[in-house]
């Protein structure tokens, strides 16, 4: 079951990719219908899944090689059913709005996008260390493709900077899953845990996840990736493929006890700068998605610091964040790329007033905005609650930063929903600059009706999940 | 005849290099009765007929020599698995050449049969030199198949850059083998033996200067052939001037062969100062690790850069050599597979590019590659990314193999290096990716000369085959790696 989920969407982006097309149409309603298969399957897995069990389930094992004892094994628990979850619904969305936007080479295109969605499936559903790395690697490939052929005009800058970064970080991981793998004969994820007490080889995995997530000071990539790649692309490039990071952590932090033990302070200093420093710069940003991009950055050193917690309430907040910022930043995402296909700019000085005669974006934008912002009773609340909770164990001056950061949070959103939606209307703002349509409304609005179940029951999430 | 006793020739063991030469001779003397129409199909299906067959023979023998090893025609040869694995790759090498070269020959009819049987020489000569077991043989060997494609690199008589490419790789290609005929002396001077084990035998009473010298300059020899830094200054120019057909099957089977032997010698005729080799091969290899990384961040030419990319792929090539374990030999022989594969699909990709340009390719030659041609695209970045290390290619698995050999030594610096190699190379084979598909050819001006090329279909085989090895070698690595671990198993290692 759990191999169907990763090759349906590799499957198919192999259909996708040799059919000769006669229109973009065919290609993209396949395309669409391959995400949104998954997603059906998706649903089907999860309603079967048995979360009262804390072992990895629907498990496939094949021996790949056995002198080093790596082996074929995927499954899933009851942490990652929910990764896989968002990547099926944010791949769905972003699919469907590659297609409605109408890029060129269709095929080729919404190929590349099954394609990463099946390695990020595989990421998250490997309970093997050289399983895990290669789906991490293979999510590599097409986001490179997808950035360089459909980005803005600096994408050769960017993706080459962005490629160069995230495959620093991930080599160093390779070296330390060799370590760690021969030094325990085998390259489970699972079964006898025994971990090692190797700052080096922990030091390793940190820097392909400090550099993918990205922590503070490793986040040199974001801005450009993030603004260059189309808005669909950054929308599961900052939704998803960060979450694959933080899920990485998840996995190595109960393998070194100690390691962590040790180095915990100077990692939580670090994403504690960056979760100030990326709220700032989010406020200070001159365009919507640098606003979006630096909030990314900031949401995701607030999970690291929850992951870093180490204890129950810190990481179940941590996963409830993931999911969260997953479906929030995917819709900001796509959000903001309407909006810069309708003033070709995404300048907030020439923006403004657009929630005028706009009613639907103006409520799907600050829906999305206040939950963003993790007002209470929202999903993001619970989230960043429990992460508070789980940090204060460790010093309440964790805790200090956290709220801090929330304030900041709520001073970057409200800047943008009003920059974008009120003041004067803005001179890039044609007056014939259409609402939402309904095909945008049928992609952004599934996201953010799961944040609104989430945010009414986020114990959907936080009660179904093993973690300690 | 007194005192000559005739050895026995166990013929069937020589039957790869047997089929080699006779197709060679074929090639060379039917291709003066043919009328002209006919030279060029038949050199080539012949070719790669004896190509096949001399892989089949290589592949029954691998398979009936699951028994110890042993040493055939008076000892100077060996018959053993790593022999017959490393001539089936070659043969396998070979076959995907011929199938780069069919439309190349176009315009060069008059040498057509003598560039068969050259490549058919070429491959008989590395078939016997990866057997060889005495530094004679090892000598006749590197000569033979050295002197094929010194011929071959000069084969277009009528481009400069090919006539330049041979002087330079004679030139330079005989400062090697004297400086390996001159190491082999002096082990031969100081342990009075030239078989390989004997000279193990001989190591004790062996006047250390000299026995220590004559290593080192073998071992300087056969680097010249691996084309590792810093012994690698012929490469980028003779890679670049050759027939684009004849560097990939250089890049390929010379380092094949040239790495097999280099694992035999050392281990077999040197195990004793396995301390020494070992952090001298290290020191090599971070070398052409540093060396050809750097080097090729600055090419625009397409083929020079893969040159370069060759000389740092002898440094991963050589971590698992010097790290002298058991793990390390089976990494090597793993990786050779996918490496060859995927540089043999790689130059013949350049070799369309250039047919359809009728110039060199740059990285402005290739804008537009990889949507005008969606097969050749796919594949040259299924190369490119495979290089790097990424999967889907059986080379993600060797890197991970050298670098697991590495660490398991306690070597893990070693490792460290390859991985910031690595990182530095992501910058230009992605950039080849990115020439393919990020910029389009009316953005730099390219036009292709001429229109379309007809469409090449042994080309297209050999890609498509190369393809096929360098998936299939990730996805089925777990057999892959056996036949890896029979082959050298009986090699003693000293870890």
């Amino acid at each position: 079951m759990t191999t169907v989920l990763i090759l349906l969407p590799i499957g198919g982006a192999l259909w996708v990719w040799i059919t000769p097309w006669r229109t973009a149409r065919g290609a993209g309603g396949l395309a669409l219908f391959i995400a949104l298969a998954e997603l059906a399957l998706w649903i089907g897995t999860a309603v079967d899944l048995d979360f009262a069990d804390q072992n990895p389930q629907f498990e496939t094992q094949q021996t790949w090689f056995a002198d080093l004892g790596v082996s074929y094994h995927v499954g899933l628990t009851t942490v990652t059913v929910w990764l896989v979850g968002m990547t099926a619904l944010v791949s769905a969305a972003a699919i469907g709005y590659g297609f409605w936007a109408g890029r060129d080479r269709t095929a080729a295109y919404l190929g590349l996008f099954l394609f990463l969605e099946g390695a990020t499936v595989g990421v998250f559903a490997a309970r093997d260390l050289l399983l895990f790395y290669v789906f991490w690697e293979a999510m590599m490939i097409p986001l490179y493709v997808l950035i360089g052929v459909w980005g803005g005009a600096g994408r050769l800058a960017a993706t080459i900077k962005f490629v160069v970064y995230t495959l620093a970080g991930s080599l160093l991981m390779l070296v330390s899953i060799i370590a760690l793998g021969l030094s325990r004969g085998n390259f489970s994820i699972d079964g006898a845990a025994s971990g090692s007490e190797s700052t080096w080889i922990f030091l390793g995995f940190l820097a392909a996840f400090a550099v993918k997530a990205p922590i503070f000071p490793f986040h040199g990539w974001l801005p450009d990736a993030y603004r260059e790649a189309p808005a669909e692309v950054t929308a599961v490039l900052s939704g998803v493929i960060s979450k694959a990071a933080a899920y990485g952590l998840l996995l190595v932090i109960p393998l070194f006890p100690g390691v962590v033990a040790d180095w915990r302070v100077a990692i939580l200093v670090l994403a504690s700068i960056g979760l100030v420093y990326g709220s700032l710069l989010a406020f200070r940003a001159p365009d919507v998605r640098g606003v979006v991009a630096y909030s990314s950055f900031a949401q995701m050193n607030l999970i690291v610091i929850g992951l870093f917690a180490v204890n129950e309430s810190g990481q179940t907040g941590a996963l409830l964040q993931m999911v969260n910022h997953a479906l929030i930043s995917a819709a900001l995402f796509l959000l903001a790329g309407a909006i810069e296909r309708r003033t070709a700019t995404g300048q907030l000085g020439l923006l403004g007033g657009m929630a005028r005669g706009r009613p639907i974006l103006a409520t799907v934008l600050v829906t999305t905005g206040v939950i963003a912002l993790a007002v209470p009773g929202s999903s993001a609340f619970a989230a960043e609650f429990l992460i508070l909770n789980g940090i204060f164990t460790r010093g309440w001056g964790w805790a200090v930063v956290g709220a801090v950061a929330i304030v900041l949070a709520a001073m970057y959103i409200l800047r943008l929903i009003s920059a974008v939606l009120h003041e004067d209307i803005g001179t890039a703002v044609p007056a014939a600059a259409l609402d939402l349509r309904p095909a945008e409304v049928g992609i952004v609005l599934p996201l953010v009706v799961v944040l609104l179940v989430l945010s009414f029951w986020p114990a959907a999430i936080t009660d179904h999940s093993f973690l300690f | 005849m007194t005192g000559f006793e005739r050895p026995t020739i166990d013929w069937a063991a020589l039957s790869p290099e047997l089929i080699l030469l006779g197709g060679a001779s074929v090639c060379l003397v039917l291709a003066l009765f043919l009328p002209w129409g006919w030279r060029r199909p038949f050199c080539a299906a012949a070719a790669a007929l004896c190509f096949l067959g001399a892989g089949a023979a290589a592949i029954a023998l691998f398979t009936a020599d699951a028994e110890a090893p042993q040493g055939i025609v008076a000892n100077a040869l060996r018959r053993d698995r790593l022999a017959e694995l490393a001539q089936i790759l070659i043969a396998g090498s070979g076959l995907l050449a011929v199938g780069a070269s069919l439309g190349w020959e176009r315009d060069e009819r008059t040498r057509v049969g003598e560039y068969y049987a050259l490549l058919l020489s070429a491959a008989a000569g590395m078939a016997f030199f990866v057997a060889a077991s005495n530094l004679m043989t090892l000598f006749l060997g590197l000569e033979w198949f050295s002197i094929s494609l010194y011929i071959l690199c000069a084969i277009a008589v009528a481009q400069l850059p090919s006539l330049e490419a041979g002087l330079k790789y004679l030139i330079v290609g005989s400062f090697g083998s004297a400086i390996l005929l001159f190491g082999s002396a002096f082990v031969y001077g100081s342990t009075g033996a030239l078989g390989f084990e004997e000279i193990a035998t001989g190591a004790d009473e062996a006047d250390r200067l000299f026995f220590v010298a004559g290593l080192a300059l073998i071992i300087v020899g056969l680097a010249f052939k691996t084309s590792a830094a810093p012994f690698h200054q012929w490469t980028p120019d003779v890679y670049q001037g050759a027939p684009t057909p004849v560097t990939a099957l250089m890049s390929a089977a010379t380092k094949i062969a040239a790495l097999v032997l280099t694992l035999r010698l050392l281990l077999t005729a040197f195990p004793g100062e396995e301390r020494l080799w070992t952090i001298a091969l290290a020191v090599i290899a971070c070398v052409s690790l540093a060396w050809g990384n750097v080097a090729a961040l600055v090419q625009t030419d397409v083929k020079r850069l893969l040159a370069y990319s060759s000389i740092s792929h002898a440094g991963f090539l050589l971590i698992p050599i010097a790290v002298g374990t058991q793990l390390g030999a089976r990494a090597l022989l793993f990786y050779l597979v996918s490496y060859a594969a995927m540089s043999i699909g790689a130059f013949a990709i350049v070799a369309a590019r250039e047919r359809e340009l009728a110039r060199p390719v740059d990285f402005d030659g290739l804008a537009g590659l990889g949507w005008e041609r969606p097969g050749l695209g796919l594949a040259m970045s299924l190369f490119m990314f495979g290089f790097i290390g990424l999967p889907p290619a059986g080379l993600f698995l060797g890197k991970f193999y050298a670098f697991s050999a590495a660490v398991d030594r306690g070597w893990a610096w070693l490792a460290i290096v390859g991985a910031i190699a690595t990182v530095v190379s992501i910058y230009y084979y992605a950039g080849v990716v990115g020439a393919m598909y990020f910029r389009h050819p009316v953005e730099v001006r390219t036009v292709p000369a001429g229109g379309s090329p007809p469409r090449d279909l042994g080309l297209s085989a050999a890609v498509a085959a190369a393809v096929v090895v360098t998936i299939g070698s990730f996805v089925l690595a777990g057999p892959l790696l056996d036949v890896a671990r029979d082959s050298v198993d009986f090699l003693g290692f000293p870890h």
